[in-house]
């Protein structure tokens, strides 16, 4: 008997992000047989940079990570096929083309679909989200037929999908339920700040307007939408971004727990033994940290992924992600956020909020109204460093302490326009403080803690 | 606007055309009195070759492709002859004297050194051509039309792209800069421009000529094939970096940036030395350190700066202390990028008419091997090139090891000087991207890159675990670095490679990537573990 047959076999569905971090990880800490599945493409990309490839920035070689060979050299199997069934008894997994795979753990990594609300019409054609690779397959298909495209859904997704647009010369029209962009997540200010740059780019950015139903032509394929209000609006295209959902219809059957998503507890590990999931897929019976038991981002994924495999290779390690933090762009501001900014302030809240005067560069802080400790980061416009945004948050650095470190956390590139003085200066107004902005400090950039 | 655009547009193309067409217009008839200067000055002895082309040049007429092969071949039958000659009597022996007398009448045409210098002088002073007597009309005609047209085309984008921010749209669509029928054509059109201006100076005595006005007033004497490539290289740069300014305009890193590279090429590598000249001082560019500057120890160059003076000798002791001293001390404060993005002009070309096609440069490991042997072997190369011309210098002797230093000299100059810098580093900037030279053949970028790796405060910081992994930081990055295989697992970029053009920072969509100088300590993190999670210490083992 040859070792590899003896070596246990993880298989992995979904070569995402998440997927591909646990696998990368088995393969530095064991000798485990690797296979990662996938139906959609038959290397890892990244999803994130679906956009730039529309907009010709990138082609869909420049997405992948990883070369080709980097697969084969690191001993991870491969297949392109679309898993239909599991069988948890017999731990094998079916593929729609008949194909048997026996597996020792499996590790479900599946991801989202974008969301439909069961709007009429939801199924026509030139009606669809921008998920996967196929997604982007199918824009480029109706685009030179597009001349207006309605987009559902104010979010980061939603946002994306009218620039790639507009760099086509195709006018956007742009739902959004509540009255900003991204209201459920965006402060009022952010928000608003936001609403005006998607506007300079001529978007035609509609508020509290929502979709009721989409209208196909004799084809199928969509030729108007109507809103709730009643108003007709021509379209060639409707982009569906108002979210995005789980995509494990096809666990459903089997035996493993699903909720809205596939439930895991800290370990990652499903309800049937030897099974895990993580990622976008994944929702947690109750957040390790108390943060929403479905957090489907970039860098969850990434972090659950480096954490399972240590669980995987014998150091059964929880899932405790540190500070929440993300980030994004906006055409052509970009926005870091760090440890919690909800859109309303909680009852124990207070803030701080700074814009620039031409109102597309803006800082807003979130603290404890007892303490002072700063509680959560804001910034559109400018960078912050990761490090020591961290390091104030999690040590509960008070508002004194953050207004005079200040500059510590300017990422942005040399030669920018500092403005931690006229932040400092406002903070002082404000507060009735007379704080002074320290120089940057390496030592304490760097210090360890 | 677009409008604006379209006009200017016709009016770069007008520009080239008359440029171009300026090599076919005009004839060219040697006089008796210039042929005889001609061969005074080249110091022609066969008796052969002045009798042949007295007969079938002076006084007729040609045009610039028919001299130029006509005089080269009648030197070639020439000295075929004067060699059986030399043949016949060696092997009838003892006729030394006879012998060297024979060779001293052979002139020596092959087209890749020596041809341009014999047929260059002749062709220039025998030119009759609209050119040669509206040289200013000329001027506006070819580089006044393509300029002006020039930034007609480019400034409207400063409206057309919206509101200020990068935008490489299309790029990977379009066919100039995807390496389609576009960009080929745009290669082959500059491979061509640099084989006639390094090896056939003497077919383009016309559109040498639209420069010439510009030339007598800067320097006061006649314009040269190297005058001519100055001004265009000052020119395309400048209309270039308003392309920057239009497309960079939210990055003030990159406007500073690009209006100091442009500073330098046209004050330090254009007017100053040709003002130098101008007051009989040696032509000198002070900012153009050896070994990139190969020519620097030369014995002509170190006579020439021994000739002159206290300013000469100033020359001589700055050239070598800006290569010891200036540069490493630099590049450990500031990094490569001192040089290579805010200094260079190879890198001033690169980052302003070569930006278009900075992401065509290749990323994979495969040729990043290749980068590291073959760079540093042409550094080898220039060393050992320059070790046998002093050594020659100072000893008399010219050869070393059996080898005629003046061989190394000039397959240096052609291998490295010629094709590698120019045809291959810039003509091939639609196809293999705008740093082909500096990444793969450029000396001084070689040495610069020991010191950034190895001792240098210089370094790209990857903010914490934001990277997405979504490609632009590599795909712009002029000099194939995989800059995303460092950002998405924290670590910082320290590549000797890296000449800080800023734009990995600048187009990443996430702010992830910040050029700095800090402290050497915790530059190169071995083991960096992504933040954002709290107790997992990764046991991160090598990966490939
Ligand atoms: C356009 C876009 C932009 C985004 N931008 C950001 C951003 O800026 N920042 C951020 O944090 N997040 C962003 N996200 C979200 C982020 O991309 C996701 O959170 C992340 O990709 C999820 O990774 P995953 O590995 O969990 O799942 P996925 O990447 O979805 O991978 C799942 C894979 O499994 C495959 N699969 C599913 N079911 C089966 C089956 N039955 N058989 C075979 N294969 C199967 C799927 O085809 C897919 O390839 C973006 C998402 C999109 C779509
Ligand atoms: S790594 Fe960044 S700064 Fe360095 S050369 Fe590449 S793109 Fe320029
Ligand atoms: S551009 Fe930024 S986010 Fe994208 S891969 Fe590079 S570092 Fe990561």
């Amino acid at each position: 008997m040859n070792i590899i047959a003896l070596m246990e076999h993880v298989v992995i569905i979904g070569n995402g992000i998440s997927g591909i971090t646990t696998a990368r990880h088995i393969r530095k800490n064991s000798n485990k047989k690797i296979t990662v599945i996938s139906g959609e493409t038959e290397h890892f990309f990244s999803r994130t940079a679906l956009m730039y490839i529309y907009m010709g920035h990138m082609k869909f070689e420049h997405t992948k990570p990883y070369e080709d060979w980097f697969w084969k050299k690191n001993r991870i199997d491969l297949i392109k096929g679309f898993v239909k069934n599991i069988d948890t008894q017999k731990n094998a997994l079916e593929f729609n083309d008949g194909n048997i795979i026996k597996y020792d753990k499996l590790i479900l990594a599946v991801g989202s679909k974008p969301n439909k609300f069961g709007w009429p019409g939801q199924d026509l054609k030139a009606v669809q989200g921008l998920y996967s690779y196929q997604d982007l397959e199918s824009m480029e298909k109706y685009s030179s037929t597009t001349k207006r495209a309605v987009i559902v859904g104010g979010g980061l997704i939603g946002v994306e999908m009218a620039e790639m647009f507009l760099s086509r010369g195709i006018e956007v029209t742009f739902l959004v339920r509540e009255d900003r962009f991204w209201g459920g997540v965006l402060p009022k200010k952010e928000g608003e700040l936001i609403s005006r740059h998607i506007k300079k780019h001529h978007v035609d950015l509609r508020f509290e307007t929502e979709l009721q139903e989409i209208i196909g032509d004799e084809n199928g394929r969509a030729k108007s939408i109507i809103t709730k209000s009643g108003e007709v609006i021509e379209c060639q295209f409707v982009g569906l971004t108002a979210g995005v959902s789980p995509n494990i219809d096809f666990i459903k059957e089997s035996n493993i727990e699903t909720n809205r998503g596939i439930l895991v507890n800290k370990f990652l590990e499903t309800n049937v033994p030897n099974i895990y999931a993580l990622g976008d897929c994944a929702e947690f019976h109750k957040h390790p940290t108390g943060r929403k038991n479905l957090e489907q981002v970039w860098y969850t994924g990434r972090m659950m992924g480096e954490t399972l495999a240590q669980t995987i290779c014998d150091n059964k390690t929880p899932y405790k992600p540190g500070m929440w933090f993300n980030s994004a762009k906006f055409f052509d501001i970009e926005y870091q956020t760090y440890g919690s900014v909800f859109s309303e302030l909680k009852e124990n809240e207070a803030e701080f909020y700074w814009e620039h005067k031409k109102g597309e560069i803006c800082l807003h802080l979130v603290y404890d109204k007892s303490s002072n400790a700063l509680l959560g980061i804001n910034t559109f416009g400018i960078r912050m460093r990761h490090e020591v945004c961290e390091r104030w948050i999690n040590g509960k650095k008070d508002m004194n302490h953050i207004m005079e470190h200040l500059k510590d956390a300017n990422f942005d590139p040399e030669f920018y326009k500092q403005y931690e003085n006229q932040i400092v200066d406002q903070y002082n107004q404000e507060n009735r403080t007379s704080l002074k902005s320290k120089k940057r400090d390496w030592k304490r950039i760097f210090a360890k803690n | 606007m677009k409008l604006i655009k379209n006009i200017g547009l016709i009016l770069c193309i007008i520009g080239f055309a008359f440029f171009v067409g300026s090599i076919f217009v005009g004839n060219y008839t040697v006089t008796q009195q210039t042929f005889d200067e001609w061969i005074n000055n080249k110091g022609i002895k066969s008796e052969l070759f002045i009798e042949k082309a007295n007969q079938e040049i002076v006084g007729k007429s040609f045009n610039a492709f028919q001299l130029s092969s006509k005089l080269i071949t009648l030197a070639e039958k020439s000295a075929e002859a004067h060699q059986d000659n030399i043949e016949l009597w060696q092997t009838e022996g003892n006729q030394d004297d006879k012998i060297n007398a024979e060779w001293s009448k052979v002139i020596w045409t092959s087209w890749s050194s020596t041809h341009k210098d014999f047929t260059y002088p002749l062709l220039k002073a025998s030119v009759n051509s609209p050119v040669k007597t509206n040289q200013w009309l000329a001027f506006f005609l070819t580089f006044g039309l393509a300029i002006i047209g020039g930034l007609l085309y480019i400034v409207p984008d400063f409206i057309l792209m919206g509101p200020a921010g990068i935008k490489n749209n299309a790029l990977f669509q379009h066919t100039a800069t995807n390496r389609g029928i576009g960009g080929i054509i745009t290669a082959a059109f500059f491979v061509v421009f640099y084989f006639l201006l390094y090896f056939f100076p003497d077919l383009i005595i016309n559109p040498i000529l639209t420069t010439n006005k510009i030339s007598l007033s800067l320097s006061g004497n006649p314009a040269s094939q190297w005058f001519m490539y100055g001004l265009i290289y000052c020119s395309v740069m400048t209309v270039f970096a308003v392309k920057m300014y239009v497309k960079y305009r939210n990055n003030l890193y990159q406007v500073i940036r690009t209006t100091v590279v442009l500073f330098f090429q046209v004050a330090f590598a254009f007017l100053i030395p040709e003002l130098l000249v101008r007051f009989n001082q040696p032509w000198y560019d002070f900012k153009n350190a050896w070994p990139l500057n190969y020519t620097f120890f030369f014995d002509w160059n170190i006579d020439s700066l021994l000739d002159s003076g206290h300013l000469g000798m100033f020359m001589l002791v700055w050239g070598i202390v800006l290569t010891v001293i200036v540069i490493p001390v630099m590049v450990y404060f500031l990094g490569k990028r001192w040089y290579c993005s805010w200094v260079c002009g190879c890198g001033g070309l690169a980052e302003t008419l070569g930006d278009p096609y900075r992401h065509l440069s290749n990323k994979t490991l495969k040729v990043w091997k290749f980068e590291r042997y073959i760079i540093h072997l042409v550094l080898v190369f220039a060393v050992v090139m320059t070790g046998a011309t002093l050594y020659s210098y100072f000893s008399g002797s010219e050869t070393i090891l059996g080898i005629k230093t003046y061989t190394i000299q000039s397959w240096y100059g052609f291998w490295i000087g010629s094709i590698f810098a120019g045809v291959i580093g810039t003509g091939f900037y639609p196809i293999l991207g705008n740093r082909a030279w500096c990444r793969f053949g450029c000396p001084l970028a070689a040495y610069l890159g020991l010191v950034q790796r190895f001792k240098s405060r210089f370094r790209i910081t990857t903010n914490g675990g934001q990277c997405i992994s979504c490609g632009n930081c590599s795909t712009y990055c002029e000099m194939g670095i995989d800059v995303r295989a460092y950002a998405q697992k924290g670590l910082n970029i320290v590549r000797s490679s890296c000449v800080g053009c800023g734009v990995c920072a600048a187009v990443c969509p996430r702010g992830v990537l910040k050029l700095e100088n800090a402290p050497e300590e915790g530059r190169i993190l071995e083991n960096p573990i992504l933040i954002g999670k709290d107790d997992v210490s990764l046991n991160m083992k090598h990966e490939n």
